[in-house]
């Protein structure tokens, strides 16, 4: 239980919604056109020490599949309570996922890095596909991942 | 009891015939893939994965992933310039042997066979569609029991015309292939939304002890060095930019992670019985790693659009022959009611002919369904009970409920009834449904208006002489000139005639027609004279008459002319017409086919025995056996020097061995006897060719069929074998006048 409270504090730490001391953060996605069915996404962050510290969004309904997202999978421990009214549909080839949340300040320039772990059916797991340090410097400055993303921005 | 199943296979099957074709010609297509992937596959014995690994790093640094298919292909997975690639591998060498992609194709098919390229929705569609399969198959196969008689006679012949029959076989022979594939689809389609566990989410938690240092090569790597390459399932790289990363290794028997800097298995989780279950019935349903199995049941589910148009074509034609009745009256005006239980719709055909020529006579008549008996008809002074039979005996497609009814009509009612039977002679629980109805009658007290009259195969003669008898009892002349729908005829000119018989008193002639010219194109739109072999009828139409006659043919298309043999009935309209007939002269003909009388496929024995004319559909088996499959031919006449039709042919077919062996058996020379006397006399003969597979073809009259009949059964007798066990096989027909 400690534990999970523990979860739920990051997590609202993350994305608290009308926090005085956030910004609403706008997400961008686009993945290659990989000629494959809807790849399932895993956007998370981890501290400067590279641990978990919560998950932002899970692009892909059916939880047995979570398995192929093996970095998130490890940094959450599986733990569906994380992505509880965060989950929406896969993501087809060439289409883009767009997502805003209210970020805290205190995740800028602080050595947090945005994570997106990605599988498509019968394609290989891409776990941390693509990797970004979250710094105000960086925003709207888009980079590619290993595979399955083209390019990742966000925008402040 | 019957009624449900029939009603719920014919709703079901129309309503979701378009999307079970889709899923099973989409399922059929890829079944080809495991069997085809399995042909490009190279698979070496004796192989570590860590040596494979090796090779393909020596090769191709960059490498990702390894995995090997079901098939046996290694594929290798590493990031391209668009987005992830893979290649097929060939384990020997490392090198890159091919790229490797699910085609477009294969993807377009799969997305289509499991989800109509709806997503979840999509999915579910699917899954109700294996179990409305599910049903179709069971009350088809409960339906096909129904009537054959009983579960034990699943496997029994199958009986009606064409259509009906293809429809029955194919089902029974896809039934296993189908039952598999819908079954499995019934168990992968839950584990899909996680309603039934495929255990595979259930990963090794992730080490956090592991050696710190550089990496070894990975052909060095012990964990990898004792797992052969034939229990891989895949092995995923440590992923370079992260240090801690270690290798995900997945084999046939479990999962867990290698340190790449020790080499040793750092944790390792055995697959639950769950994930075996899943992969077992993953390759069941798909061929995935069981190629064959795949192949034969795309070939099964190729079935189903086959099975769904036949069984359109089967709900069609019953449903046009239950085409509503002109003027029929409603039950209580009515003085006169006929109730019709009907399996395949002809005996509405009769219903409506009675209907008709009663209402001609001025009565207010009417017809309905036996299941439809109501507890009174008060202006009714008589009623008919048009009745066919089901299977062994049981109540047909429209009578299910009528005996329950009638049990519960207390009072048995002023007017008689009458009781007419339908059915086919050549089975062995004749009109049985008809008689239970009127032992039931009878029972409670209701009267007859005419005794029970059987009609066999639909005779319209049969017919006309019950409303002979029906014109004795009422009063009045009922004509019941019944036309069974009737295809269009043709003019048939004769070519040729030859006589026998006339010095025994049984004036018979071999009579040979020309082909009818046909339009080009006729025959495909339906309006030309139609293919026929030997053994089917052949319908002649008397001038101002209207009831046909049906002579069984002996010739087939390809002799190129049509034959028939008639013997001359005193005072017969018809044959007395076609002894008439000299070459030049024409009569007005149809084809019916007769598919029940016919030699099966194959080279197996075949056992001949005609008497008289009976021998006309047996000559044209014999004329057309170009594949010289043994066949012995047993025939019955009065006088060899007077009435031995086709002697001359005969003894051609038997010197170009067309016909194996001749016995024959005539009546009126000294020491003589029947063909039935023959084939005692030729007992073990007989038994060793029916114990080696042989078919018997009876054709002839009735007493000649039945004699015949008792004489195989007396020739089987040691065996323990009977005629009607081998009817049920399929392999003692009778075509019988």
């Amino acid at each position: 239980m400690k534990s999970l409270l523990a979860v739920l504090a990051v997590t609202t730490a993350l994305t608290a919604p009308g926090l005085a001391m956030a910004r609403p953060v706008t997400l961008t996605t686009t993945l290659n056109n990989y000629g494959g069915n809807g790849a399932y996404l895993a956007l998370y962050l981890t501290d400067a020490t590279g641990a978990y510290k919560g998950t932002l969004w899970m692009a892909g309904s059916k939880s047995k599949y979570y398995s192929h997202l093996s970095g998130w999978e490890r940094g959450s421990r599986g733990n569906l309570a994380e992505i509880n009214g965060i989950t929406g549909a896969s993501v087809g080839a060439g289409r883009t996922l767009k997502v805003t949340f209210d970020l805290a300040d205190a995740l800028f320039d602080a050595g947090y890095k945005l994570h997106i772990d990605a599988a498509a059916e019968d394609m290989r797991d891409s776990p941390s596909e693509v990797v970004v340090p979250l710094t105000s410097a960086g925003a709207s400055r888009p980079a590619a991942g290993r595979s399955y993303i083209r390019s990742l921005t966000y925008d402040m | 009891m019957d009624v449900m199943p029939r009603w719920i296979h014919k709703v079901l099957g129309l309503s979701v015939i378009v999307p079970l074709m889709a899923l099973a010609i989409s399922g059929s297509v890829l079944s080809v893939i495991p069997a085809w992937d399995r042909a490009e596959a190279i698979s070496p014995g004796g192989v570590t994965v860590a040596a494979v690994a090796g090779r393909v790093v020596s090769t191709y640094p960059g490498v990702e992933e390894l995995k090997r298919l079901p098939s046996g292909k290694i594929i290798a997975f590493y990031s391209g310039t668009d987005g992830p690639a893979a290649s097929v591998v060939d384990p020997g060498s490392g090198e890159l042997v091919s790229a490797y992609a699910r085609s477009a194709f294969d993807r377009w098919v799969t997305n289509l066979h499991r989800s109509f390229f709806l997503g979840d929705g999509g999915r579910v569609a699917a899954g109700a569609g294996a179990l409305a399969m599910l049903v179709l198959m069971l009350s088809g196969l409960q339906m096909t029991a129904r009537r054959m008689g009983g579960w034990r006679h699943i496997l029994d012949r199958a009986r009606g015309n064409g259509v009906q029959r293809l429809h029955t076989d194919l089902g029974r022979l896809a039934a296993g292939g189908l039952l598999l594939s819908t079954l499995t689809a019934l168990y992968l389609s839950p584990t899909t939304f996680g309603l039934i566990s495929d255990g595979m989410s259930q990963a090794p938690v992730f080490p956090t002890a592991m050696t710190r240092g550089p990496a070894l090569p990975v052909e060095q790597i012990t964990a990898l060095r004792g797992i052969d390459l034939s229990q891989l399932r895949v092995l995923t790289f440590p992923n370079p930019s992260n240090p801690d990363d270690l290798f995900h290794l997945t084999t046939a028997t479990g999962e867990g992670y290698v340190d790449p800097a020790g080499g040793d298995l750092l944790a390792w989780h055995a697959h639950s019985v769950a994930r075996q279950i899943y992969e077992v019935i993953y390759m069941l349903h798909t061929g995935q790693g069981l190629w064959w199995l795949g192949l034969l049941l795309g070939v099964g589910a190729l079935s189903v659009p086959v099975l769904g148009l036949s069984g359109v074509v089967v709900w069609w034609s019953r449903r046009r022959a239950y085409a509503p009745i002109a003027d029929n009256v409603v039950a209580k005006n009515a003085d006169t009611v006929i109730l019709v239980g009907s399996e395949g719709g002809s005996t509405w055909g009769f219903a409506r002919t009675l209907h008709a020529a009663l209402t001609v006579n001025g009565h207010r008549v009417h017809t309905a369904s036996m299941d439809s008996l109501l507890r009174s008809y008060p202006s009714a002074r008589r009623m008919f009970l048009l009745a066919a039979t089901y299977g062994d005996g049981a109540a047909p497609a429209t009578a299910g409920l009528f005996l329950q009814r009638l049990e519960t009509i207390a009072k048995a009612p002023s007017f008689p009834v009458a009781v007419l039977g339908f059915g086919d002679r050549q089975f062995p629980q004749f009109c049985q449904f008809a008689r239970d109805v009127e032992t039931t009658l009878a029972r409670k007290g209701w009267a007859a208006l005419v005794p029970l009259e059987t009609i066999d195969r639909q005779s319209a003669q049969e017919f006309a002489r019950w409303g002979e008898a029906l014109s004795q009892v009422m009063g009045e002349e009922v004509v019941l000139a019944h036309v069974p729908e009737r295809p269009r005829t043709h003019m048939l000119t004769l070519i040729e005639r030859v006589d026998f018989g006339a010095e025994v008193q049984a004036p018979t002639c071999v009579l040979r027609f020309a082909l009818p010219r046909g339009v080009p194109f006729a025959r495909v739109a339906g309006c030309g004279w139609p293919r026929f072999t030997a053994g089917d009828l052949m319908a002649i139409v008397p001038p101002d008459c209207t009831l046909p006659r049906y002579y069984s043919l002996a010739s087939s298309t390809s002799d190129g002319f049509v034959e028939i043999c008639v013997r001359k009935q005193p005072g017969g309209l018809c044959s007395g017409l076609l002894h008439g007939l000299q070459p030049g002269d024409s009569v007005e003909a149809f084809v019916k086919a007769n598919p029940d009388f016919r030699p099966a496929h194959g080279g197996k024995p075949v056992i001949l025995i005609g008497a008289g004319t009976g021998i006309g559909p047996l000559a044209g088996f014999v004329r057309a056996n170009i594949s010289r499959r043994p066949m012995h031919l047993y025939f019955g006449g009065r006088d060899p020097a007077s009435d031995f039709l086709y002697e001359r042919e005969i003894a051609g077919w038997l010197h170009d061995r067309r016909l194996t062996s001749l016995a024959t058996a005539f009546s009126r020379v000294k020491g003589g006897g029947y063909v039935q006397d023959r084939l005692r006399k030729d007992a073990d003969r007989l038994r060793a060719l029916i114990a080696g597979g042989a078919q018997v073809m009876v054709c002839g009259g009735r007493d000649m069929a039945a004699g015949v009949r008792d004489a195989i059964a007396d020739v089987l007798a040691p065996t323990g074998l009977t005629p009607v066990a081998l009817k049920a096989q399929g392999r003692y027909a009778e075509d019988v006048y």
